[in-house]
């Protein structure tokens, strides 16, 4: 469980799927929590309502992270409602499929934005309260994908992948500080960004035989995001039925 | 920089703030070496960071590394300031 810090959790991308169910799950750990959403306002006010109808806090924030000065505006609405963040789950993403050689340059430059920069962005702003108050969590959303071949997604794959490489060092960095730096790899998970992807083979291949829900996904980040995980710090934790295993 | 803001002052806030880390207040004099403080790179970060939010000041990963002594920090941030 959460212990005495005064601060809040900030959950980008959480509008929906699997930062909805993270923003969900950090609540009822206690932790108020900060609903960041890039345009869908009603999907993070809903959030917002079922966490505080079921006794939590929590408050909308709006903001695109793939903006770079949206990290520091995002981080200040946050502090200003709940005071200083010291857990961030950086899980907000974005994909734009295509074989390598179609991949124009907008299209990589977007998700490498949104799915790496503003996860950078975010944590050097967070990083600042957590050093001070000698204690952060920090979790970023990456994909098996990041780990293995994934035909078709890759600028995806590389900003996953360097999710991964990214928390490996922060990690390293502020560990003396009490900071904790790590990534979940989901695998196949039901939500809108994976909605039309063709799930027939891949159901099969899975040794759990079936995809995997946000919540099981949120459990993990609960996980690392609690007191009881102060010793995990640079690992990535695949959530995959078994996928890569 | 705040108008009143003098370089006895800005010595003192890193030198306060360097006292946080670690190190005794009366052991920081100007020609203390960081290393003899035992002040590394991430408590130096800390030390920019408030050095930043006082006085506008930043101060870049490859300028901090170059920073021997407690009076190279205040004379890099005095300059920079004024």
């Amino acid at each position: 469980m959460r212990q005495d810090h005064e601060g809040c959790a900030l959950v980008t991308g959480a509008s929906r799927g699997i930062g909805a169910a993270i923003a969900r799950a950090l609540a009822a750990e206690g932790w108020p929590v900060a609903v960041n959403y890039r345009s869908d306002s009603e999907g993070a006010d809903r959030v917002v309502t079922e966490i505080e109808d079921a006794g939590g806090q929590a408050v909308a924030v709006r903001g695109d992270v793939s903006e770079p000065g949206a990290a520091d505006d995002i981080m200040r609405a946050a502090d200003e409602r709940f005071g200083p963040v010291l857990v961030l789950v950086n899980n907000a993403g974005t994909r734009a499929d295509g074989l390598s050689p179609q991949i124009d340059d907008d299209d990589w430059d977007r998700v490498l934005e949104t799915n790496l920069s503003g996860a950078f962005r975010l944590t050097r702003s967070a990083l600042r309260q957590m050093m001070r108050a000698r204690f952060g969590r920090i979790v970023n959303v990456a994909s098996i994908v990041g780990q293995r071949a994934n035909p078709g997604q890759a600028n995806y794959a590389a900003s996953k992948a360097g999710l991964i490489g990214f928390t490996k060092t922060v990690a390293a960095e502020v560990a003396r500080r009490g900071v904790t730096v790590n990534a979940v790899a989901p695998g196949f998970v039901e939500t809108e960004l994976t909605k039309g992807v063709d799930q027939n083979g891949f159901v099969d291949a899975i040794p759990a035989r079936r995809v995997g829900t946000p919540e099981e996904v949120a459990a993990c980040v609960r996980f690392l995001a609690s007191d009881e995980a102060g010793y995990v710090t640079g690992t990535t934790l695949t959530v995959d039925g078994g996928l890569t295993a | 920089m705040p108008a009143t803001a003098t370089p006895d002052q800005i010595e003192q806030t890193i030198m306060d703030q360097i006292a946080k880390l670690g190190p005794d207040r009366d052991e920081i004099k100007r020609d203390s070496t960081f290393e003899s403080l035992e002040i590394d790179s991430l408590d130096l970060v800390e030390v920019a960071q408030v050095v930043e939010d006082e006085y506008g000041v930043q101060i870049k990963g490859e300028e901090a590394e170059k920073l021997n002594t407690v009076g190279d920090a205040v004379d890099l941030v005095v300059q920079r300031a004024s």
